[in-house]
């Protein structure tokens, strides 16, 4: 475990009590994005593609600054661009940062059928593992951001995975450590919340943002990436950021209910015609003595 | 050997070779396709995949395999569609079948070359098979399906499964009907004949008329 190095037992020549020892870090790790402090300059979007090594991918042009119109298998970092009209007229440029919002309740995960292919750690990163996926997508009709791509060479599905191998050695995910504006920030779930209520607070009392507010939608029972947003009520402004994410209620119903019905009625049905043949036996033709 | 032909030996052929052929290409592609799809159904069964060369394997295989089913269904739809319309003898069975659940075939008004129980069978297969057609080719191909068409999505992962179930239904009955609880009937889908008693006693109508008519 390498979190280990994080807890501290003894150290050496050390007067009194070890300070520290004992203490262990919140596990729940969390990526606060500010949107009102974003500039678009997309050094998260290409920190991302170096870090992970991701392949060339065209980029698009839609009158408008954003590189294509959603995430890819091989771009799992998407800075979305929105010119909204605000009621009294005026245009505010909207930049949100587009990846994984690794949910406490990953509506992939439910969906996935391969054994092993997607895991959520303690910490709640939710990473796929692509030697165990098979490719079905299930996992794309389960979440509810439009996340997870499929690859058509690999046949797999690709995503964002909060860098997961760096977040293991200690470090922040790639983006964040590009980010010139200081909007991105790691740490622990509860610091991250602390910090975005303290921004919104600023943002409403301070900047002339009524409705300013922290995004970390309850209905998949919170994210590991949350954000500051400057009009809270209008998520749906930000490039398409739902304003009430949860996973498809076909979907849930089909994994559980629907699954245990199914179930019950198939051994159901078993039973019945064992029981059936035990009860009444065969039918038999006349002359079966003869020849069948 | 056509269909409903008497045989010199006095048998009845009950399915030409045709019916027999498209009858076993769509028991075996959908055998398949229920193992398989079992696999996906329920982690308890993942293993189900191991057998046929995996989980990607079958993930890959599996929509082939349904389009060879469909295939087959839809030619059993030509062979036999004319004769699996609902009659006023198949509304008397559906009344009788406490009898012929129990075995006592002589109170179950006289059959033709089909009953009641299995006109049932080869419509609920139809039209599961293109309701599963339909929600499958979703299921097939998820990228191509853009974000704002993603209800048709949630609407196949819901659907491909019932309509998989309600085929599975038929599918444990017509199984167990056809091999141990009607002797005879297995063979008549093997090799194509029945004898006579066979005809007479579970198709009364059609073994009349085949009495009745010239030969
Ligand atoms: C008619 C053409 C069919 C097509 C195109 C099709 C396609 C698919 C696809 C793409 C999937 C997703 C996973 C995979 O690829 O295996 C799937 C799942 C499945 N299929 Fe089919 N299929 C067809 C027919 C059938 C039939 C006849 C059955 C009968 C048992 C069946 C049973 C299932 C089951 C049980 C699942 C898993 C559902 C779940 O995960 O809940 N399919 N099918
Ligand atoms: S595509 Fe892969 S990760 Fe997604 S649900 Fe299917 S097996 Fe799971």
């Amino acid at each position: 475990m390498s979190q280990a190095t994080l807890e501290i037992r003894r150290i050496s020549g050390h007067a009194g009590s070890v300070p520290g020892a004992g203490l262990r870090r919140e596990f729940e790790v969390c990526k606060l994005i500010d949107t009102t402090t974003c500039i678009g300059c997309k050094a998260c979007e290409v920190a991302c593609l170096e870090w992970n090594g991701l392949t060339f991918s065209e980029t698009t042009f839609n009158n408008s600054y954003q590189t294509m119109p959603e995430t890819q298998w091989n771009y799992w970092n998407l800075i979305k661009f929105n010119e909204h009209e605000r009621d009294d007229g005026t245009l505010q440029l909207l930049m949100r940062k587009d990846q994984c919002m690794h949910c406490e309740e990953p509506g992939c995960l439910a969906a996935c059928p391969a054994d092993g292919a997607i895991v959520q750690y303690v910490n709640g990163i939710v990473d796929f593992q692509q030697d165990h996926c098979i490719g079905c997508g299930y996992c794309m009709t389960g979440c509810p951001f439009n996340i997870p791509k499929f690859s058509p060479t690999a046949r797999k599905v690709f995503k964002c995975t909060l860098c997961v191998d760096r977040v293991t050695q200690g470090l922040e995910p790639a983006c964040i450590k590009s980010c010139p504006t200081g909007c991105l920030h790691f740490g622990t779930k509860p610091e991250m919340k602390a910090l975005a209520e303290t921004r919104a607070a600023q943002l409403r009392q301070e900047s002339g943002f009524a409705h300013a507010g922290v995004y970390d939608p309850a209905g998949i029972a919170g994210t590991h990436v949350i954000y500051v947003l400057h009009d809270a009520t209008n998520p749906e402004a930000y490039g398409g950021l739902p304003n009430d994410p949860r996973i498809p209620w076909t979907v849930k119903l089909w994994k559980t209910p629907l699954k245990w019905i199914g179930n019950l009625a198939i051994v159901a049905g078993l039973v019945g015609v064992v029981g059936h043949y035990l009860r009444f036996g065969p039918k038999l033709p006349p002359e079966e003595e003869e020849r069948p | 050997m056509s269909a409903s032909a008497v045989l010199p030996d006095g048998r009845i052929c009950r399915y030409s070779l045709r019916e027999r052929v498209v009858h076993w290409i769509a028991g075996i592609s959908y055998l398949y396709l229920l193992l398989t799809g079992l696999a996906f159904w329920s982690p308890w069964l993942f293993w189900l995949a191991t057998l046929f060369g995996g989980g990607t394997v079958s993930r890959e295989l599996h929509p082939w395999a349904g389009l060879v089913f469909v295939i087959a269904v839809g030619f059993m739809y030509g062979l036999w569609a004319n004769q699996m319309h609902t009659t006023q003898t198949d509304r008397e069975f559906w009344r009788a079948l406490p009898h012929y659940v129990r075995n006592e075939d002589e109170e179950v008004p006289p059959a033709d070359r089909f009953n009641g129980g299995q006109k049932v069978l080869f419509w609920g297969f139809f039209w599961c098979g293109i309701f599963l057609l339909l929600s499958g080719l979703i299921l097939w191909f998820p990228p191509l399906i853009p974000w704002s068409l993603r209800y048709f999505r949630y609407a196949a992962v819901i659907i491909h499964p019932v309509a998989a179930l309600l085929t599975i239904g038929l599918f444990i009955i017509h199984v167990y009907m056809g091999t141990a609880l009607e002797r005879g009937s297995c063979h008549s889908m093997v090799r194509g004949d029945v004898s006579a008693g066979w005809a007479r006693k579970f198709h009364p109508a059609w073994y009349d008329r085949l009495m009745r008519a010239p030969h």
